[in-house]
């Protein structure tokens, strides 16, 4: 693209060829007001807000649509330009209620900040207001469309970034209001965006709204904890009260969206009900106790069984939201005791893969280039239900790329998908296989002779032929497996043809994990096979086999296995049959009281420092948003002191610092090695009833989510799990 | 001379068949067109020489808009008629599309081959349910001649017409809610640039233009730019259909050539009714400014003069309004219809069309107050040029135009309550 030079009030720029006024001021720090103006969202200059004057027009132009030309000279303060801002405002407040002080994006509100500078005193119009009936779109949007000044920022967001129209503007002149046409919820996962592109009170926040005033709060960043893209968040409180989560800009990551799970889940933190004391069962009551008893009993407990077990009888399961510092110290006092019995991946059928691959888990290229993708095949993947953001990213590639998928539901997708195969579930490994070999055809010299045994026999049809003929006139092309792939009893397959796929097609490839933090437990050694940072450790339980198998002591952080894990009943019962359960979590409700001794509370979410490792391998740490209530404690402080107990040396941390620097040490010294695969593993047939099963619903995947009041109450609560029955048959 | 271009057919029995068109010359530079003796830059020379200018309304220059078609750009493109006819007071399209059909197929054939486009629509007002049946009717006789179809008259060329109703709105008749609204869009302006000849139906490039301006093409290149320049003055060249309306003898639609005097269209239309005296005309549809008529007596029917005059010849729509209206009301019916009619989309025209339309009424309620007129000079001007279309300075224009030639009947009604006119 070429470069223009203009000027903008005096100041002379450079600036792209094609690009808006409005854009090469922002860059240069000049302010134009604006209202419909977003600069994720295309250009609808409907409101004429940021009319500026340029030299030699006849009339101000709107500089949001205004291109750039070579030599332009711009105003943005001159009396002609200030006349048209000022007109604008005018009529823009004719019809709104100025009902600041009852309205809850007062004091953050576009419009009342911008009256200030271009609004009158005294309005010149008394004729009657206008006024809209309220609609109720879900428990998630607060609406009060009489505010409304028409910017359609939401509805260009449903049409563009989304690709769900669930807003329009009916009705015309006066008339015309925004709304869901026929009276409906709002229900996409990212839905929630809208409150923050909405420049006025017409669409506000529910659970929070009339909490608190925008002055009140404090914010303090952080980074969100229910999937593995770890959002950049702002959490706001007041007085210790978590009030609300807004997203906190991250181009490479979140962009300026946030999904409805990670804004909302705050929640369950005031609405589940607390753990406050550390408790202790006898004889079946629950009984309050200060830190030191309780401690004292597990470590006791500890040493029983792991001693008379040999370390065999004793394993920790580690929750989605657990921190890497949390995982580290787990894991390392663990080892430390005796045992290599610790997991986090409570559902994963397939842990042939242990020990290979990489140490961390995940992507093995930047989230970003999914935006510009040629050609993207999910494998596996529901992206809108388990990242809703990335869905929004592949969205954007399908403009001019392809995306496709192997999935055996039948997905919903946000995007039109080129080719999709719909296989059995348990024939995934084997109609991804066939891609494969159709793509060793179309390059039959990138496959050394062990994988071309391995596809001897494989037939393709055309469409595998497509797919795999479409990632490799793919400039840019990408293999994405999901959270199916990683609860399929064939995992490793699905994984080494991906990887290898990817190798023949010259594409991209990786996974995107469950929960937060998979990256992060697995390089802080949370796994039986591996200590921290792709250490060596004796092979210790996985946690299919703690949970199917039983054991005498479980130590639970912040994980809830009889919810989470995909063998739910089988854990239940184990965790009630075994002689000591200590549950750390911050949550005195659900069924951990019926099967756990002893209970301590941690801090949840935003109360605890910490360091989430997200799916592109990117460290990113938080400190403590609000402070626990009660006697809950930051979890890594009370492995810390536990660690002591059990008379374990090299547990004199004073901070969750030390520990995460003490891991990026040991990680960086090692890298992130990967140990490739010398076979390729088995093709197995495997029995259809061990693999249809339903996927975690969008809001069950934690703990947190799980007590999230308006979430829960929201039709994709309800709608979510695909189940069984959704799963077609081909 | 009357009814030289557009209504040359008029005469004539059933003056819409083919047959009809054919007998004064019609379908004749189609024909010349087939057999080479016109091409591409003769037909824009002679448009540009004829100085026909766009009869919707704006008085672009037809030729000029024509040449701006990117016509040797692969990829479709369309050739769009605008017959949405939606201006209060305009009827002279419909009369077209009754009674002479053919010459406006005529035209957007010729269109489509200057342009290499192979699809035109021709888009209507809901209401033109006779006018559709009758192009229905003439499309398909133009087919059986081959004048439409695949390889016209022998020629490498293609060209498929297609009828299109619109949903009643006034807005529709602006070129890029016309295009939405094709696309099946909400009719709703689009922002400009990209123009249509760049960026318009499906977005490929187009061309849209009135239906008298498609019409008037033929009996151009049958007869020569000079011609059509000739029947009208410099600038404004040609002939252009009237409708005159309101308080007049013989109200309907007169053909007459560019610059005849007012006082002669008057003349045909019959006189004012019952004799009385002539107070004011609206000149150009309802969204130009009212002339009063010691004025309106000394022009002639051209775009320059009336534009000098500061009112707009507009579509040709005459209003005539005699001694006994009450101009405020006529205000009030005007701004009413502007603040039904604006799409919503941008501030300015969403809400000053509604507040215009309410302080108006409520002076004819007899609630108005003095400081009422000088705001409502300011509202209009607030909305005058920033909005995407035109149809902001559409509302504010008569306001400002009443304002200015009748103050005084305004400052009446606020202080007495009651109509100067009409007591």
């Amino acid at each position: 693209m070429g470069k223009v030079h203009i000027e903008i009030d005096g100041q002379k720029l450079e600036a792209e060829v094609g690009s808006m006024i409005i854009e090469v001021a922002d860059k240069a720090d000049i302010y134009i007001p604006r209202f419909c103006y977003h600069k994720k969202l295309s250009v609808a200059a409907n409101c004429r807000m940021c009319m500026v004057d340029v030299a030699n027009l006849p009339k101000a132009v709107p500089a949001c649509a205004t291109p750039v030309a070579e030599g332009m000279v711009i105003d943005t303060r001159s009396q002609k330009a200030i006349n048209a801002q000022k007109a604008v405002m005018e009529f823009l407040l004719i019809n709104h209620p100025l009902d600041c002080p009852v309205c809850d994006q007062g004091g953050e509100c576009e419009l009342q900040d911008l009256s200030v500078g271009y609004g009158d005193d005294v309005s010149r119009f008394t004729e009657g207001k206008r006024v809209v009936k309220d609609k109720d779109i879900g428990p998630l949007i607060a609406t009060d469309m009489t505010r409304c000044i028409h910017c359609t920022r939401c509805v260009r967001f449903g049409q563009e970034i989304v690709g769900i129209r669930e807003f329009g503007a009916t009705g015309r002149g006066e008339h015309m209001e925004i709304g869901t046409y026929i009276e409906e919820t709002v229900e996409s996962e990212v839905s929630a965006n809208i409150i923050d592109l909405c420049p006025v009170g017409a669409l506000t926040a529910k659970p929070s709204q009339f909490k608190a005033r925008a002055w009140e709060l404090r914010q303090a960043p952080s980074i969100a904890a229910h999937d593995c893209l770890g959002s950049n968040i702002f959490v706001h409180h007041r007085r210790g009260e978590i009030i609300r989560v807004v997203p906190r800009e991250n181009e490479s990551i979140n962009e300026v969206w946030l999904s409805d799970r990670d804004r909302f889940s705050y929640q369950g933190l005031t609405e589940g009900a607390r753990l406050l004391n550390p408790r202790i069962k006898r004889n079946g009551e629950w009984e309050d106790c200060d830190w030191q008893t309780a401690l004292n009993l597990v470590a006791s407990e500890m040493k029983r069984i792991i001693g008379a077990s040999n370390g065999n009888d004793f394993g920790i399961l580690m929750g989605n939201n657990a921190t890497t510092e949390e995982s580290y110290l787990a894991q390392r006092m663990l080892r430390k005791a005796g045992s290599n019995n610790i997991d986090f991946r409570t559902r994963r059928r397939d842990y042939t893969g242990d020990g290979r691959g990489s140490v961390r888990s995940g992507m093995n290229f930047p989230m970003e280039n999914l935006d510009t993708m040629d050609a993207t095949l999910l494998i596996g993947a529901d992206l809108r239900h388990e990242q809703p953001l990335t869905a929004l990213r592949v969205r954007k590639s399908t403009g001019y790329g392809k995306a496709m998928a192997i999935n055996p539901f039948d997905g919903e997708y946000n995007f039109r998908l080129s080719n999709e195969l719909q296989p059995k579930s348990n024939m995934l490994a084997q109609e991804f296989a066939c891609v494969l070999a159709a793509a060793d055809a179309l390059r039959p010299e990138s496959l050394n002779a062990e994988a071309k045994e391995w596809l001897d026999g494989i037939e393709f049809n055309d469409e595998h032929k497509e797919i795999a003929q479409n990632l490799i006139d793919g400039e840019a092309s990408c293999i994405l497996m999901g959270v199916y792939v990683q609860e399929h009893p064939q995992a490793e397959t699905i994984n080494w043809l991906a990887e290898t796929l990817a190798s023949v097609t010259d594409s991209d490839w990786g996974y995107m994990t469950q929960g937060c933090n998979a990256a992060g437990n697995k390089i802080a050694g949370a796994v039986p096979c591996q200590s921290a940072a792709g250490g060596k450790s004796e092979q210790g339980k996985t946690a299919k086999e703690m949970l199917t198998e039983g054991l005498k002591g479980y130590m639970l952080v912040n994980c809830e296995p009889d919810v989470e894990s995909i063998w739910a009943e089988q854990a239940l019962q184990n965790l009630k049959d075994a002689e000591f359960v200590v549950a750390l979590t911050s949550f005195a409700d659900g069924r951990v009281p019926d099967y756990a001794n002893v209970m301590l509370p941690i801090a949840g979410c935003y109360e605890t420092s910490g360091t989430y490792i997200n799916v592109e391998g990117k460290w990113q740490s938080f400190a403590a948003a609000v402070k626990a209530p009660g006697e809950a404690r930051p979890g890594w402080k009370v492995l810390r002191v536990l660690a002591n107990l059990l008379d374990l040396s090299g547990f004199e941390y004073e901070s969750s610092l030390q520990v995460i620097n003490e891991l990026r040490e040991k990680f960086d010294a090692v890298g992130d090695v990967r140990v490739a695969r010398k076979v390729p593993p088995p093709m197995m047939v495997v029995n259809e009833q061990e693999t249809n099963r339903e996927c975690l619903g969008l809001y069950m995947v934690d703990p947190l989510v799980r007590r999230a009041g308006a979430l829960q109450k929201t039709p994709k609560a309800s709608t979510h799990p695909i189940s069984i029955s959704r799963v077609k048959t081909r | 001379m009357a009814n030289e271009v557009c209504f040359r057919t008029l005469h004539l029995d059933t003056p819409w068949s083919i047959d009809a068109y054919e007998s004064v010359g019609g379908y004749s530079s189609l024909k010349k067109i087939a057999a080479g003796e016109l091409c591409y830059d003769t037909i824009i020379d002679e448009l540009k020489l004829s100085a026909l200018r766009g009869r919707g309304g704006a008085g672009f220059p037809t030729g000029l808009k024509w040449s701006f078609m990117p016509r040797n750009m692969p990829g479709q493109k369309y050739v769009v008629c605008n017959s949405d006819e939606g201006e209060p007071g305009t009827f002279k399209d419909r009369d077209i599309l009754r009674y002479n059909p053919h010459q406006l197929i005529e035209g957007m054939i010729i269109a489509g081959y200057v342009m290499n486009a192979t699809v035109g629509y021709n888009y209507m007002r809901g209401e033109f349910y006779e006018p559709f049946a009758r192009m229905e009717a003439a499309i398909a006789e133009a087919k059986e001649r081959n004048y439409l179809g695949d390889n016209i008259l022998g020629m490498d060329f293609n060209f498929e017409l297609h009828n299109h109703l619109g949903a009643g709105a006034y807005i529709c008749g602006e070129e890029t809610a016309l295009i939405e609204s094709i696309e099946g869009k909400k009719g709703q302006p689009r922002f400009k640039p990209p123009f249509p000849a760049n960026y318009g139906v499906f977005g490929r490039p187009t061309n849209v233009n009135n239906t008298e301006s498609y019409a008037s093409v033929p009996a151009i290149l049958q007869h020569g730019g000079q011609w059509f320049l000739k029947l009208g003055k410099p600038n404004n060249g040609g002939t252009k259909i009237f409708s005159v309306s309101g308080h007049v003898n013989n109200p309907g639609n007169f053909e007459i050539n560019m610059g005849t005097p007012f006082k002669d269209l008057l003349e045909l239309a019959g006189g004012v009714l019952g004799g009385k005296q002539l107070k004011a005309v609206i000149p150009g549809g309802s969204s130009s400014p009212v002339l009063p008529a010691d004025i309106m007596m000394d022009l002639t029917m051209d775009y320059d003069s009336i534009g000098k005059a500061g009112s707009m010849l507009g579509s040709g729509a005459v209003m005539v309004l005699d001694e006994n209206t009450c101009m405020v009301e006529v205000a009030a019916i005007t701004a009413h219809f502007y603040y039904e009619e604006s799409c919503g989309q941008c501030s300015p025209c969403r809400e000053g069309t509604g507040w215009m339309s309410r302080v108006i009424h409520r002076i004819l309620k007899g609630d108005g107050r003095a400081e009422d007129l000088d705001n409502l000079d300011r509202v209009a001007g607030n909305i005058m040029g920033r909005t995407i279309c035109a149809l902001g300075d559409a509302a504010a224009m008569p306001v400002q135009g009443f304002l200015k030639h009748f103050r005084h009947e305004f400052e009446y009604m606020i202080e007495h309550k009651r109509s100067m006119v009409k007591g």
